[in-house]
Order: C-alpha cells, then sequence, then structure tokens
C-alpha cells in the first residue's frame, strides 16, 4: 500500500499533479470520511424517499378526499420548488422553529443536526418524485387485477402489498433508477448546509492545497464510480424481477 | 353475521328485485331468483344484457342500486357488511383469468389462504397441490402464469378460487378468451367441480355444455330474465319470442 501512496508523492514531485488524499495520511482520512459520509447520506434518502413514495402513492388511492389532497400538497410543494431552497428552509427555517436542547458545553443545540436535516430534505424532495413514479406504475396494474385480489378477500392494503406493488415496482423501475440517480448527485447540495460529504471535504482540501483541477477530476470520477454501481445494482435487480412471460 | 339463521335447505344465493345502473343506464331492471345448494345455474343472453354485472354483483365487485341479495344468509346490499365474510363464501372466476404474474402457479392457488385467511402454510400447500391435481395441472406448479396457456391459466384460476373453499363459485365467460381446444379442458374441470356438488353459477354462450351441466337455465336480456327452466325444456321448447331468436342464432 505505501508503494501505491509513495507513487502519488512522486507524481506530484515529478510532474506537479497534487493529490494529497492519497500520499498524506490526514487527507486521505479526510477525504474517505466525506466519501462514506456521501455514501451514507445517499443510502438513507435513498431508502427514506422509496418508502415515502411506496406509502404516498398508497394514500393517493385513499377514500378520502383530504388524504389525497394532502398528498398532492406534498407533491406540488417539493416538486416545484429548487432542493437548495428546500434545504435551507428545513435547516435554517424549521430548525430554528423546534426547541433546543442544552448540551454539555452549557450551550444550546437544536435537536437535529445538518446531516439529520439533510437527510430529511433529501428524502422529501426525492420521495415527491417517487410518489408519482410509483403512482405511474400502480395505474399500469389492471383493474382486474386487483379485482381478482379483492375477490380473494384481500382487502385494499392486503392487495397493495402483496399484489399491486409487486407488479408496479416491475414497471415503475426505470424510472424509479433514474430518480435515485439523481438523488445521489443531489446529495452534495448538503455542502450548503456543511455536512462534511465528498463535496466539502474536497472544497477543505483544495483551499489547503490549491490543487483545484485535480481534486475535481477526481471528484467527477467518484460521482461516476458511486453511481454506476447504483445503475448497476439497479439493473441487476430489473433483470432478477423479470419475469417469464409477463411485459417485454 | 345473520349466517346463523341460515339452513342448508334454504336457498344458498337469493336475489330479490335487483337494480343497479350505470349513470342513466339501467343494466338490472328488478331481478329474483334463488340458488341451491349444489345446484349448477347457467346465465345466458345476448351481449349488453347485464349477465356479468349480475353475477359480479353477488361477490360485492359491483354494488346495486336496490333490491337484496343474500349468500348464506348474508345481505350483499348492506353498508356494513363483511367483505371477507362475503369472499370466503364465494369463489370467482374471470374471463381474463386475472392470475397474479409475479406468483408461480402453486404460489397464486397458496396465496389467499396463508395471506387472507392466515391457514398454516404447511396445510395450505398440501390442499394447493392437491387441487392443481383436480385442474389436471401436476406438473405445472412451478410455471409463472407467462409461461402458460390460457386454458392452463383459467384452470389455474379455478384452483385458486377452490383453495378458499368456497360455498359457491361464480364463472364469468370463463372461455371466452381461449382457443377452441383449449375451451374443453376449462369446461372439463367445471363439469368435475358440478358433479363433485360444488353450486355453480356461470355466465356463458357455450351452449352444448350449458344443456349438459345445468340444473336450471336463464335467459336475460335488456336487465330482465325473459325465460327460465331446466335446460332440457328451456332448449327444446323456448316460449318467449327472444329466447326463441336467441337460441336461433347460437345454434
Amino acid at each position: 500500500m505505501d508503494i501505491f501512496y509513495n507513487w502519488f508523492r512522486e507524481l506530484y514531485e515529478a510532474t506537479g499533479i497534487n493529490l494529497p488524499i492519497f500520499y498524506n495520511t490526514f487527507d486521505r482520512e479526510r477525504f474517505f470520511s466525506g466519501l462514506m459520509m456521501t455514501i451514507y447520506l445517499s443510502a438513507v434518502s435513498l431508502i427514506a424517499s422509496v418508502v415515502i413514495g411506496v406509502v404516498g402513492a398508497w394514500l393517493q388511492g385513499s377514500k378520502l378526499v383530504w388524504t389525497r389532497r394532502i398528498v398532492q400538497v406534498y407533491i406540488q410543494f417539493f416538486r416545484n420548488t429548487p432542493p437548495l431552497v428546500q434545504m435551507y428552509f428545513f435547516y435554517f427555517g424549521l430548525s430554528a422553529l423546534l426547541p433546543t436542547f442544552e448540551n454539555e458545553y452549557g450551550f444550546q443545540q437544536p435537536i437535529l443536526g445538518a446531516f439529520a436535516w439533510a437527510c430529511i430534505s433529501l428524502s422529501f424532495f426525492a420521495g415527491a418524485f417517487n410518489v408519482e413514479i410509483f403512482r405511474s406504475g400502480i395505474e399500469a396494474v389492471p383493474e382486474t387485477t386487483r379485482e381478482a385480489a379483492e375477490s380473494l378477500g384481500y382487502s385494499r392494503l392486503g392487495a397493495y402489498i402483496h399484489v399491486i406493488l409487486p407488479l408496479a415496482f416491475r414497471v415503475c423501475l426505470p424510472a424509479l433508477n433514474n430518480n435515485l440517480v439523481n438523488l445521489v448527485k443531489t446529495t452534495t447540495l448538503a455542502y450548503a448546509i456543511a455536512v462534511p460529504e465528498l463535496l466539502y471535504v474536497s472544497g477543505q482540501i483544495w483551499s489547503d492545497y490549491a490543487n483545484v483541477p485535480e481534486m475535481m477530476t477526481v471528484l467527477l470520477l467518484i460521482y461516476v464510480g458511486l453511481v454506476g454501481i447504483l445503475v448497476m445494482s439497479m439493473n441487476r435487480w430489473e433483470r432478477a424481477m423479470r419475469l417469464p412471460g409477463y411485459g417485454t | 353475521m345473520s349466517t346463523a339463521n341460515w339452513t342448508d335447505d334454504q336457498p344458498i344465493v337469493s336475489l330479490k328485485d335487483v337494480h343497479k345502473s350505470f349513470g342513466d343506464f339501467e343494466v338490472l331492471k328488478g331481478i329474483s331468483f334463488d340458488v341451491k345448494k349444489g345446484e349448477v345455474v347457467c346465465i345466458i343472453g345476448p351481449s349488453g344484457s347485464g349477465k356479468s354485472t349480475l353475477i359480479r354483483c353477488i361477490n360485492a365487485l359491483t354494488e346495486i342500486n336496490s333490491g337484496s341479495i343474500k349468500v348464506e344468509g348474508i345481505e350483499v346490499n348492506d353498508p356494513n357488511l363483511d367483505k371477507l365474510e362475503l369472499r370466503k363464501r364465494v369463489g370467482m372466476v374471470f374471463q381474463q383469468y386475472n392470475l397474479f404474474p409475479h406468483r408461480t402457479a402453486i404460489q397464486n392457488v397458496m396465496m389467499a389462504p396463508v395471506q387472507v385467511l392466515k391457514q398454516p402454510k404447511q396445510e395450505v400447500e398440501e390442499r394447493a397441490y392437491a387441487l392443481m391435481k383436480k385442474v389436471r395441472l401436476d406438473g405445472k406448479e412451478h410455471s409463472y402464469p407467462g409461461e402458460l396457456s390460457g386454458g392452463q391459466q383459467q384452470r389455474v384460476a379455478i384452483a385458486r378460487s377452490l383453495a378458499m373453499n368456497p360455498q359457491v363459485m361464480l364463472f364469468d365467460e370463463v372461455t371466452a378468451a381461449l382457443d377452441p381446444e383449449t375451451v374443453k379442458e376449462v369446461l372439463a374441470t367445471i363439469k368435475d367441480l358440478a358433479q363433485d356438488g360444488m353450486t355453480c353459477m356461470l355466465v356463458t354462450h357455450e351452449m352444448g355444455f350449458a344443456k349438459e351441466v345445468a340444473d336450471h337455465m336463464y335467459f336475460t336480456d335488456q336487465g330482465v330474465i325473459v325465460e327460465d327452466g331446466p335446460p332440457a325444456e328451456f332448449f327444446a321448447n323456448p316460449r318467449d319470442e327472444r329466447t326463441q331468436k336467441f337460441l336461433g342464432q347460437i345454434i
């Protein structure tokens, strides 16, 4: 490993291409923690946004007018406003309205930190799109399939969980795929509320070394890789869920 | 539920003055008849005469506007109807089979008893294999619906309904979407059921089959029952002009 790290030091000395994230232990750890933070943030908001999508799409089919209206307002609000403004709204706006508690140093501390707000904000943002994506999938399930489930005694929720959702999922996976890719990229907005994710730590590093072009390149390549892994696993999942003699 | 009052010698399905409209269009204009336990009833009539609507009303897939439908004493036209209690008693098979395409044949049969009725999985599995054999599909248990022919899918759908141990089976033009050669296998399955004493109500265009299995025939036209009777008499000497005309066109 040391040979690998030293190679980057030699590279810097020979060419001027400066990548301290490899040869400097402190920067390496700093960068790695940023990468982990990005993955963690992506994973949490990815799962939460899918849950919001599934639940929201279910509520959208409710018999109660007000339930449907609330879901509709939620979608309109989060789809029609910029995600950065939403994040500011949560972190600076909503957070200020919530109670604080006294921390170990005797300061007043908000109950939720930047990371939590970033997760909440990103999940709601992507969740709004996911509701619409799942709705399109649900609408693709034939009414007669629903009736078959109903006549076998399934309740509306039972039919949704056991019959409609599994079928809707298969229909909407490509669209869901796109939205989740966008979500992973949107995690960089957490930079704005000082969540130490990949972009944030990279910013710290290039302020220290003035190696903006190198860091930018690394950053882009890492996102290509991250999104690539996500897309690959989604595609694999899509193939695994393909049904013989059904759909395409 | 009011089933406590119901006894075996009363009609298992009882319709009284059933009315149903879709918007301004009245599909059912006062239908009344009874079906006894173990009876096989065939409903025939021109398309648009309300046959399918009638059969869908019996398991509450379509709500009626007025009148009464009772299944084993359960009033279907009751706002507080316990739908599960009704659907445990009434099995339904559709024209388009409507199998769940993401589950194998045997899973389709097992799903509802396990997930809805919460019966032990092992017990249901044994029953499901037996049912697959009964509909002559042993060996196809692990095929997905997409890998089966229309006739095979329809027989899985019949097995799936039977797995709920219903008291009445409703068949809504179950052979209408099938190739002529697969119609036979499905009809043979229904015939087996009828001979086992299952109460069956069929909406069908298969006159030969109706003649063979039915205990009682009903002919509907424009939302009313025009004529009914035992098949021998019904087919040999139709009294009403509309029945005569319809049978003349079909046979």
